[in-house]
């Protein structure tokens, strides 16, 4: 698949965004032990939204109408992309009630709210990851492991946010990195696995080789564009390091070595891994499609 | 009412006609125009609705070419149609052709991801998905002769390698042909039902091309004799009298 970097953006910002605002509306109902003082927590309610508002501004960019994208929340009953945008516009209402709540220390109903809250920032990570993880086509995406991966690293990236901005708990911090990382090994053993159709059973010739002769067309096309985009082994694996590396062995390292001092390179690190990581998410992907192009297999 | 084609790959030549035909009528039917970037410039490209690509099955010499023309398949289970969130993809109930409306789609490309038989394509100068009709604006138009009412590619194909018809009745030519035919769905196991259905080539025994008689010395030497030169002559007159 052809990684759009608006929606690598998206996923990225939007996902730390919810991760930030689910711990905050933890602390506020089960207290995580966070340092924050009053207004601090209010500032970082506010960055969790502005993420979240950057994220979603980002995605629109790759819409190619995007006069009609106000309806892309009627299929609600349907179809994931359009839970994902009700569940995050039906947040910023809720968000920032909460948020006044907070300011206002004298009013109640915090804790409801910061509970609502959270719900809608989990069941907006959990459609974004679904927009992938439904798509049969696609069998590198096709599996549970999706939705819990973007959970868990949105979840990763706002402890490390939270770390940075000198209020967070380092041991939560560590053990989302540990969590998240433990998820992508497994989703990258999973994708390891040959499985998924074929050429054969694509054109319906099971019982001998096919060979693609000729596409029909001497150029690209938009089939070609968007999902023929393919890259080499050896750099996939260089690139898979990377993220790991540096999506989770430095700010891992980082924090257990530092503590909270490290708290902005460990955050900068796991951003730049998870952005290497989301690039691969969909660099990796291979579209059945290509099976018509020429692939053996997914 | 499930209408959609059969495509015959066993006499299917790949010329490529029903793909023009197709991009001809739709460019000013309901989806239309299906544009086009650079035609004339050395990267032409553009959005088809129809697109035939061409195989090899099978080795030496068991070999066959095969032509596999593919549009969309009207599935019955178009994820197409649930995935997308503004509504504009759509599946009719009444003859079962999935189609989109054009005012509603904001170009998100999700439905494209969906479909596993490339039949969607964006078309970047409207900015809206796009995808073959089934020619919804032929096969219901009153003012065309009856026989005529049908999909500009099953028309236009010179080999009569297409047919179109409705598949829930059990007398239609569509449904006659898969029953004769054993006609098949392309990747069933990614569970959409396509309704349009492929007829597999017919199997004639492979053609030898070469194989060279087997002479001994001493039948090259027999054979050689002059009585024996006339008397093959002669057989071989009287094969081919006969
Ligand atoms: S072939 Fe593709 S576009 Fe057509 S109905 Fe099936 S899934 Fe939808
Ligand atoms: S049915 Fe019509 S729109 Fe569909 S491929 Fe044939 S000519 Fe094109
Ligand atoms: S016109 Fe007929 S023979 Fe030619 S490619 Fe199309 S289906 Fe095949």
């Amino acid at each position: 698949m052809h990684p759009a970097i608006s929606v690598i953006c998206f996923t990225l910002f939007s996902g730390a965004g919810y991760g930030l605002i689910s711990f905050l509306c933890l602390d506020d109902l089960f207290d995580l032990n966070f340092t924050l003082s009053g207004s601090g927590r209010l500032w970082l309610v506010a960055v969790a939204l502005v993420l979240i508002t950057v994220g979603l501004l980002a995605s629109t960019l790759h819409l190619a109408n995007p006069r009609n994208a106000w309806r892309a929340f009627f299929r609600f009953r349907t179809s994931w992309l359009s839970r994902e945008g009700v569940f995050a516009v039906l947040l910023y209402p809720v968000a920032l009630v909460w948020l006044l709540t907070l300011w206002n220390s004298e009013a109640g109903g915090s804790k409801i709210l910061a509970a609502l809250t959270f719900c809608l920032a989990i069941a907006t990570l959990f459609s974004t990851g679904m927009i992938y993880a439904c798509l049969k086509t696609i069998r590198q995406w096709n599996t549970a492991l999706t939705p819990t991966n973007y959970i868990l690293l949105g979840f990763m990236l706002g402890s490390l946010i939270l770390v940075a901005s000198g209020a967070g708990n380092v041991t939560i911090a560590v053990g989302m990195v540990g969590a998240a990382a433990l998820g992508k090994l497994i989703y990258y053993y999973w994708i390891g696995q040959p499985a998924g159709p074929t050429i054969n059973s694509a054109l319906g010739f099971t019982r001998a080789t096919v060979r693609l002769l000729d596409v029909g067309h001497g150029e690209g096309n938009f089939l070609t564009d968007e999902f023929g985009y393919e890259v080499a082994k050896t750099r996939l694996i260089w690139l898979r390091v990377i993220s790991i590396v540096f999506g989770f062995l430095v700010p891992a390292a980082l924090l257990l070595f530092f503590g909270s001092a490290a708290g902005i390179p460990a955050m900068l690190s796991g951003f730049a891994g998870v952005f290497i990581e989301r690039w691969l998410f969909f660099a990796e992907a291979r579209h059945v499609v290509n099976l018509y192009h020429g692939s053996q297999s997914t | 009412m499930k209408l959609g084609l059969v495509i015959d790959l066993d006499t299917c030549v790949g010329c490529h006609a029903c793909a023009v035909a197709c991009k001809q009528w739709n460019t000013s039917g309901t989806s239309g125009p299906l544009s086009d970037y650079d035609p004339y410039g050395s990267k032409p490209s553009g959005v088809w609705f129809n697109r035939i690509r061409h195989y090899e099955v099978d080795d030496y010499p068991n070999n066959k070419t095969i032509n596999a023309p593919m549009s969309c398949m009207h599935c019955e289970d178009a994820a197409c149609v649930t995935v997308c969130p503004t509504g504009a993809s759509y599946k009719r109930p009444e003859d079962g052709i999935v189609l989109i409306d054009q005012d509603k789609c904001m170009g998100c490309n999700y439905c494209s991801w969906a479909c596993p038989y490339g039949a969607r394509e964006l078309d970047q100068e409207s900015g809206t998905m796009k995808k073959c009709t089934l020619c919804v604006d032929r096969i219901y138009d009153e003012n065309l002769p009856e026989s005529e009412r049908q999909p500009v590619c099953v028309l236009t194909c010179p080999s009569h390698a297409r047919f179109f018809g409705d598949f829930d009745d059990p007398d239609s030519e569509v449904s006659k042909q898969v029953r004769q035919r054993s006609g098949y769905s392309m990747m069933p196991e990614q569970g959409y039902n396509p309704t349009n259905k492929y007829l597999p080539p017919r199997q004639p025994p492979a053609v030898e091309t070469h194989k060279p008689r087997q002479v001994s010395r001493e039948e090259h030497a027999a054979e050689d004799k002059p009585m024996a030169q006339i008397q093959r002559w002669i057989a071989q007159q009287l094969k081919r009298q006969a």
